[in-house]
């Protein structure tokens, strides 16, 4: 047991805790036996942005697998995976043997625990919903120690409870997930170069449904007439017949083309001038429309992991993620949201934009259908709080709300108006954690478990 | 616990009628801030301080608090902490500039204001650094002063505390970091407050609402010192090394 300064993606709100790495399922359990007042709570590979995977003063039980321990069904097009194993590594396990993952994040680094306590959902939401949809059995290990078995059928109140759940109903220890068989490992990308925000949401809107895959990168920096100007991909998975040969149809080998060293500049080097000129060109580098262009899975689904440790390029004092989801019918939040960034000359290196399908029966999962907007800012950045306020109001009074992987900042009145189902989710919960044993940082912050109420 | 931009949602104040104090509390993000205790001494004067802080969504409790009284300090603390829950933010406000005239003359009252000044100051923060180092998280606020940059013959032994708890802060802050306890110093100038009135007011003289405003942005980037006003910290780097002989024909000093 090592104690140890841990904090998300994000870098914002570092705390310590005890650390431990078990190496099986059995000292996973014996670790939770030694929790202290300040609880347990599972982590995987701390991509969250904020301080969800986070327990100060308590315990943390950082969880790695082995991809040997991935057991493939092709036949059913399902594989039960240790929870502990990232994306990336059972990526390297499936699409050589034809399947793809049920969803996937923009980073390929988020653990199948991760996947799941967070219900992540991906460029195909529109079409196959989050995470937690293509999963069908969960093995938890509960506060009392004993392992339950539960999936949408069995058990389905915990199951959804833990779907989204934030690691706060027990430690998914492995899950069995339905896969996509895919015919080859390559995308077929269709892009389209959209001069405001009108065309591209009225894009979205037509044209979503006949692809699997769909999202928009959105300039923020843009303003007047061009304000929203964005560029949308979409695409599906690559046929056979596509390939001109059927060498490396099922290539799979992705690496990290350069690493941000530890001693990049502690001011950070995503200055607003830098973050224009790059929404500059990467707008006018994209062709009007461009058809059936092949891409790996790694360009298409996970740009910025060719970049190891990229969220150092924001500086010591690190970056805030801000993702909110509004109605489909309150587009007009959208608009006004992209309006007060972009008047708020905020530098958003990234920020995009994805129209998502229908939600699915967690409490406390993410996605409603609607528009949701991703945006990454340094959190030094001048206005910030006060723009983010003006946001949260917007998007809590248009019924909208936000995501806790990415969160860093909304308090216990954010979560109560954006998540109506929570009384219901703390009744699961608390039935299976009578003690209270699963905590977190972000749980304390937002009220989760009750506190603040 | 704080959130990524370094707002608390539970603020102890020690020193829980300090002007500055105060201000630093008001300055606090209202959306995030919960719940806030203000120990002091004068609990009648807390009270009427709490009211003007207090809304529907920030509860504000007035705890009786005798700083002074170092032995029992842990104690005192943790009575608080273990009612309220984690603190997100402690400021240590409380000091007395006392009177020179009688504190170089009298070593009976320039040993009660130092153990205020310096003595309990180190007990408050000890205390409340073993409840946040507990608990993995949370920022400690020191209200040092310009005072002890270089100690003035006008005030030697609130100058000499004041010394002497920066000093201790700056170590005990690197000593406590790893635990995930951030300690700031603030150095204020001359700062308006009820502690200066009739005091003739220094150069750079600020206000305790300009010096929340230095301490909440420094909380918000984990910043270890502040100066308030900023410029004092290159006004002092000089004042620093301005020889004695010239020192002491300073009208300031």
């Amino acid at each position: 047991m090592t104690r140890e300064s841990l904090s998300g993606w994000g870098r914002t709100q570092p705390s310590v805790a005890e650390v431990v790495e078990p190496a099986d399922r059995a000292e996973v359990s014996a670790s939770i036996a030694g929790a202290g007042p300040r609880g347990v709570l599972a982590r995987g590979l701390g991509r969250s942005y904020g301080d969800a995977a986070q327990n100060a003063g308590g315990l943390v039980v950082r969880l790695r697998a082995a991809a040997g321990e991935v057991v493939l069904d092709a036949e059913r097009s399902e594989a039960t995976v240790p929870a502990g194993l990232s994306i990336d590594e059972l990526l390297r396990v499936i699409v050589p043997q034809g399947f793809f993952v049920p969803v996937t994040a923009g980073t390929r680094f988020v653990t199948i625990g991760g996947a799941i306590a967070s219900d992540i959902h991906g460029k195909n939401h529109h079409a196959d919903g989050s995470f937690g949809n293509h999963v069908t059995s969960i093995d938890l290990l509960l506060a009392d120690g004993s392992v339950a078995t539960i999936g949408p059928h069995d058990n389905p109140s915990l199951f959804w409870a833990t779907t989204g759940g934030m690691g706060l109903t027990g430690i998914v220890l492995s899950a069995t997930i339905r896969l996509i068989p895919i015919e080859t490992s390559r995308m077929s990308v269709d892009t389209d170069r959209l001069p405001d925000l009108d065309s591209l949401l009225a894009a979205m809107t037509e044209g979503d449904d006949r692809y699997r895959y769909s999202v928009a990168w959105v300039d923020l920096l843009a303003r007047g007439k061009n304000l929203g100007r964005s560029v949308l991909t979409r695409g599906d998975h690559a046929a056979l017949a596509q390939l001109s040969s059927r060498d490396g149809a099922f290539t799979y080998d992705p690496r990290h083309l350069v690493s941000v060293p530890s001693f990049a500049p502690p001011s950070g080097v995503l200055s607003l001038p830098a973050v224009a000129a790059f929404n500059e060109l990467w707008y006018r580098k994209t062709p009007r429309h461009r058809e059936h262009e092949l891409q790996s899975i790694a360009t298409f689904f996970h740009p910025l992991d060719g970049v190891g440790s990229w969220n150092r390029l924001y500086g010591a004092r690190g970056m805030v993620q801000y993702q909110f989801v509004v109605p489909m019918d309150r587009d007009d939040v959208l608009r006004r949201a992209v309006h007060l960034l972009s008047a708020g000359r905020v530098a958003c290196f990234l920020a995009i934009i994805k129209r998502f399908g229908p939600g699915n029966p967690a409490p406390l999962s993410f996605p409603i259908p609607g528009w949701t907007l991703t945006l990454d800012v340094s959190s030094a950045a001048s206005g910030l709080p006060e723009l983010f306020s003006e946001l949260d109001s917007l998007v809590l009074d248009a019924g909208g709300r936000h995501y806790f992987a990415k969160d860093a900042h909304i308090g216990p009145d954010a979560v109560r108006r954006g998540y109506p189902r929570l009384a219901e989710w703390r009744a699961t919960r608390d039935a299976v954690d009578p003690q209270g044993k699963w905590q977190s940082d972000l749980a304390r912050r937002v009220g989760l478990l009750g506190e603040g109420d | 616990m704080q959130n990524a931009f370094g707002n608390p949602q539970q603020v102890l104040l020690l020193g829980g009628t300090s002007d500055i104090g105060l201000a630093i509390v008001h300055a606090f993000d209202r959306s995030a801030l919960r719940r806030v205790v203000l120990a002091c001494r004068e609990v009648a004067k807390g009270e009427a301080k709490a009211q003007e802080l207090r809304s529907d969504s920030l509860q504000v409790d007035v705890v009786e608090f005798h700083a002074e009284a170092v032995a029992s300090t842990q104690a005192a603390i943790d009575a608080i902490a273990d009612s309220v829950g984690d603190i997100d933010v402690a400021i240590v406000a409380f000091a007395q500039l006392g009177d020179s005239t009688v504190t170089t003359t009298d070593a009976a009252a320039a040993a009660a204001l130092a153990v205020v000044d310096f003595g309990a100051a180190v007990a408050a923060t000890v205390a409340v650094g073993n409840r946040m180092r507990a608990q993995g998280h949370g920022s400690i606020v020191v209200l040092s002063s310009v005072a002890g940059e270089r100690v003035r013959m006008a005030n030697p032994v609130y100058g000499g505390a004041k010394a002497g708890l920066d000093g201790f802060a700056q170590g005990y802050g690197d000593a406590i970091a790893a635990d995930g306890v951030h300690v700031m110093i603030v150095r204020p100038g001359f700062v308006h407050s009820q502690m200066t009135t009739g005091k003739d007011a220094a150069p750079f003289a600020t206000t305790p609402d300009a010096v929340a405003k230095i301490v909440v942005a420094g909380l918000r980037s984990r910043r270890r010192m502040v100066w308030a006003p900023k410029i004092l910290r290159p006004v002092f780097s000089a004042l620093r090394h301005v020889p004695g002989p010239l020192w002491r024909r300073l009208p300031l000093s």
